[in-house]
């Protein structure tokens, strides 16, 4: 069965089982590896994607909810606060191990867009659902609140 | 044994380093260096399409005409931040341009690419960057010489005319020329025999801040884990291993499994029944139906609550001696005030954020191996045994891991044996990668041992301490593995660092290890031994300040005469953290704790709010650290963060619990970390030095758990003895 969606601005069409979490469907047949597994439960948010704009764990969406939608992944990210985001990590040197930090920038990316200057209690309300085992929870928290200030600025 | 305590953990180094040379038969080649016809090769092996050439002194650097230095890095980088930590030290002395420094991970070699504190190609115990330190020291000033004499030569001017300076050599008369326009004059000098290395003084790279050769990469997508890497005609596989530890195959029905679409084979290795497909989803969908009938007969089926009953009743027994000064018993028996404490640690997985993974490919004289790897030469040895070939006959590409906590150093080399098991079972030579999930993960074993600690301390009639017991009951690590050489008369020295090398100053000491089996098998988990025992004994000298009614801080330092570093960074947190200042209010608390791990000393002091429901949160922690020379400060400070999240989670919620034998969590809903909403305020001091580096991507793990125990003491008076928080409501 074919699902027809938009991956990363493109017309996409994947001949796969429509139950296959859309994790693996951008990863194994599309071919786009940023986006990462770690719990396959929705528990970890490593996977985060966007649909519509909105934050979603791929591992847990299968790819038939997707048809007809628009699904931006870290390969496709693009636009202000995104562009601050990444910006942000480097500058504050955010990730150690980096496995996460696909799914925290996504995550990251999504708040800075509809809360252009976010608490650290809607940090904390947007985050939680992204672990980090290296624990660089407080570097994320900065990187947020210095990409707000740049894109303030 | 006891001979000289303080000095355990550095004796015991020195014993991994023997019994890891023995186990692996390694040759250890200090500064392995390339002869000029070598250098040629190595060279030649590594000419770009343009046909540049490029000078290689040794088996660490390699410079191009395009003037890139290319630093080959022994040890996986897992985020502790080891590939920057190496290529700085090396270009300092090498005076390259860093902009132009790029990080290759060095193959499975132990003869060029050992670490020279195991004796063996590895990365763990915190120890890249205390035995890198000389060797790439070392390296990148030899290079330096012989650009400089390639110079002397190309200008005919004496070498103490020149120096090099960010990946140029300056002569007399302003002229210069790029390592790049030097390297083909380069490769056909000899190297010096010996080489001045820099003053500290003279550093430019080592102690500055300087960004992350992977921070861009990690934060774009395109870092490359094991789980991204594929090959042409490469098939996933999922393993299903026994329910139970020590539990084996009785029968197989994989006709469900194999009619799943994409699902290519079904093979039975020794670690359980893998099903082999296209992708991922086909093989878990393939797992899934599989109808496997298990053999429990050899299996452990007893609960935690029953090996944590069987410890307890051990700590009361007599036990191998790890350390005895004086005459504990009769200190204490005689003492005016007696105070005693039971601390209960249970098992703990180390949850990687990337679940374990590796790709194989198989022929019938060659096993080629990508992953995260983190003790190249055992997995290359137990590679080779699986795969039937000579460890000779197997390549290792070390990948980014996606953390690892200790988990992929293990001297099964549990998910490479695994990976190629199911290679060589499907055959063909297709390239297979063996893909855990997280209940994989969470299911493994391989955990951080369960530990019973028993203390008990007498405090004289002047309030002074003067005896202190401690006895530790768990499972050895080491024992009946490679590195079973180092177990000593009964005692693991992992088991019982951090406790054996009690650094207080008390007349009377004794620790004993009664060593348990269990059908749980076992690993060191970030901080090894420290895990534990700085808990029990942090949390234990500070029942027993408060017993004498003094001040934890001023108690813990009057002990410390004679441990001027753990003293230092004690006094360096307690002042940074305002500890002498007005008390917190009501409901809140600070609690401070040190501990020493990997000759790196860490004091922290944690702030903690209790709610009304009794359950702490850590608002704030001040972190000291004393590791030598601060090589990079950025990466020591994000280290001990990190450290300090990975414990707090650990000890607030960590837990492996078994009910007849069964792992009760399955991930992470279970299984529970710390997530951002929990991490507090962190604020790291480096201690200034200019002693040898000593590593940091552990210690920082130590000291929190019993800094915030001891901190919900001070806001409620109650004491953890039993980890993690959540079991007593705590958190």
């Amino acid at each position: 069965m074919t699902t027809s969606f938009v991956l990363n601005g493109k017309a996409t069409h994947l001949d796969a089982d429509p139950t296959m979490p859309l994790l693996w469907a951008v990863r194994e047949l599309a071919g786009l590896t940023g986006t990462k597994f770690g719990c396959g439960v929705a528990q970890c948010g490593a996977c985060t994607v966007h649909l519509d704009g909105q934050p979603i764990r791929s591992c847990v969406t299968p790819l038939a909810a997707v048809a007809g939608k628009r699904i931006t992944t870290i390969e496709g990210l693009h636009g202000k606060p995104a562009t601050a985001v990444q910006a942000a990590w480097v500058k504050l040197q955010v990730p150690q191990c980096g496995y996460c930090q696909s799914g925290q920038i996504m995550s990251a990316t999504a708040l800075l867009t509809k809360n252009a200057a976010p608490t650290d209690a809607d940090i904390d309300d947007a985050m939680r659902g992204n672990i980090c085992r290296c624990g660089t929870y407080v570097r994320i928290r900065a990187a947020i609140h210095a990409a707000a200030a740049s894109l303030e600025a | 044994m006891a001979a000289n305590p303080q000095d355990l953990t550095r004796t015991s180094r020195r014993r991994f380093l023997q019994a890891a040379g023995a186990a692996t038969a390694a040759a250890l080649t200090i500064g392995f260096e390339w002869s000029v016809a070598g250098r040629r090769a190595m060279a030649a092996g590594a000419v770009p399409a343009t046909g540049e050439t490029s000078f290689a002194p040794n088996a660490f650097v390699r410079i191009g005409s395009d003037d890139s230095v290319t630093i080959i890095a022994k040890h996986v980088e897992m985020g502790q931040g080891s590939y920057t930590g190496i290529a700085t030290i090396l270009a300092e002395e090498l005076d390259a341009d860093w902009s132009k420094v790029r990080v290759e991970s060095a193959p499975a070699d132990a003869k060029r690419y050992a670490n020279l504190a195991f004796g063996m190609q590895g990365t763990g115990g915190s120890s890249a960057m205390a035995n890198s330190w000389n060797q790439l020291r070392e390296a990148g000033a030899k290079g330096r010489a012989v650009l400089l004499a390639a110079a002397a030569q190309q200008w005919q001017v004496p070498v103490s005319e020149l120096r090099a300076e960010r990946g140029v050599v300056h002569g007399p008369g302003g002229r210069h020329a790029s390592f790049g326009a030097l390297v083909a004059t380069a490769s056909t000098l000899p190297l010096p025999a010996t080489v001045a290395l820099k003053d500290p003084s003279q550093f430019k790279l080592i102690g500055q801040t300087i960004a992350r050769v992977d921070a861009a990469a990690k934060s774009n997508g395109t870092a490359q884990f094991t789980i991204d890497f594929s090959l042409p005609g490469m098939l996933v596989a999922l393993l299903q291993r026994p329910p139970l530890f020590g539990a084996t195959v009785k029968s197989l029905d994989a006709s469900a499994a194999q009619a799943i679409p994409g699902v290519v084979k079904v093979v039975q290795v020794p670690a359980g029944v893998a099903v082999i497909a296209t992708g991922f989803w086909a093989a878990k969908r393939g797992r899934d139906a599989l109808q496997v009938q298990w053999d429990e007969t050899q299996a452990e089926k007893r609960s935690s609550a029953a090996i944590v009953a069987q410890y307890r009743d051990l700590a009361d027994q007599p036990a191998a001696s790890a350390r005895k000064d004086g005459d504990a018993h009769r200190a204490i028996a005689g003492a005016t005030k007696k105070i005693s404490a039971t601390y209960e640690f249970p098992y703990l997985a180390h949850a990687p954020m990337e679940p374990l993974d590796a790709v194989v490919k198989l022929s019938s004289d060659h096993c080629e191996i990508w992953a995260g790897d983190q003790f190249q030469t055992i997995d290359q040895a137990n590679a080779a045994r699986a795969a039937g070939l000579e460890p000779a006959q197997v390549s290792i590409h070390t990948l980014y891991a996606g953390g690892s906590f200790g988990r992929r150093a293990n001297s099964y080399s549990d998910y490479i044996v695994e990976a190629v098991s199911i290679a060589k079972a499907h055959g063909a030579g297709t390239p297979i990668k063996l893909q855990w999930t997280r209940e994989d993960d969470i299911h493994g074993g391989l955990y951080r041992p369960l530990y019973v600690h028993k203390l008990e301390a007498g405090l004289d009639e002047h309030g002074a301490l003067s005896g202190w017991r401690h006895v530790i009951v768990g499972q050895s690590i080491m024992g009946g593995t490679a590195f079973d050489a180092m177990v000593k008369d009964g005692i693991d020295p992992t088991s019982v660092e951090g406790a054996a090398n009690l650094p207080y100053a008390v007349p009377n000491v004794q620790v004993d290890l009664a060593t348990t089996k269990t059908g749980v098998p076992v690993l060191w988990w970030r901080v090894v031994g420290s895990s534990h025992t700085a808990f029990a004994v942090e949390s234990f000298i500070d029942e027993v300040a408060h017993a004498a009614d003094q001040d934890p801080y001023e108690f813990r330092r009057n002990l410390l005469e004679q441990e001027p570093r753990m003293r230092a960074v004690l006094d360096l947190a307690a002042e940074k953290s305002g500890w002498s200042s007005a008390p917190l209010p009501a409901g809140r608390g600070r609690g401070i704790a040190v501990a020493e791990a990997f000759n790196t000393y860490v004091a922290q002091v944690a702030e903690v709010t209790v709610g009304a429901d009794g359950k702490v949160k850590v608002d704030r922690v001040v972190c000291a650290v004393d590791c030598g020379t601060p090589i990079n400060p950025d990466i020591i400070t994000a280290q001990m963060e990190g450290g300090i999240g990975f414990g707090l989670g650990a000890i607030l919620y960590g837990e492996i619990s078994l009910k007849d034998g069964r792992v009760e969590q399955n991930n992470f809903d279970g299984y529970r970390v710390l997530r951002m909403h929990e991490m507090p305020k962190v604020e790291v001091h480096i201690v200034a030095s200019t002693l040898p580096p000593t590593g940091v991507g552990e210690p920082g793990v130590a000291p929190i758990g019993p800094a915030v125990a001891n901190a919900l003491f001070a806001a409620t008076g109650k004491r953890v003895q039993t980890l993690p928080f959540a079991r007593g409501g705590f958190a």
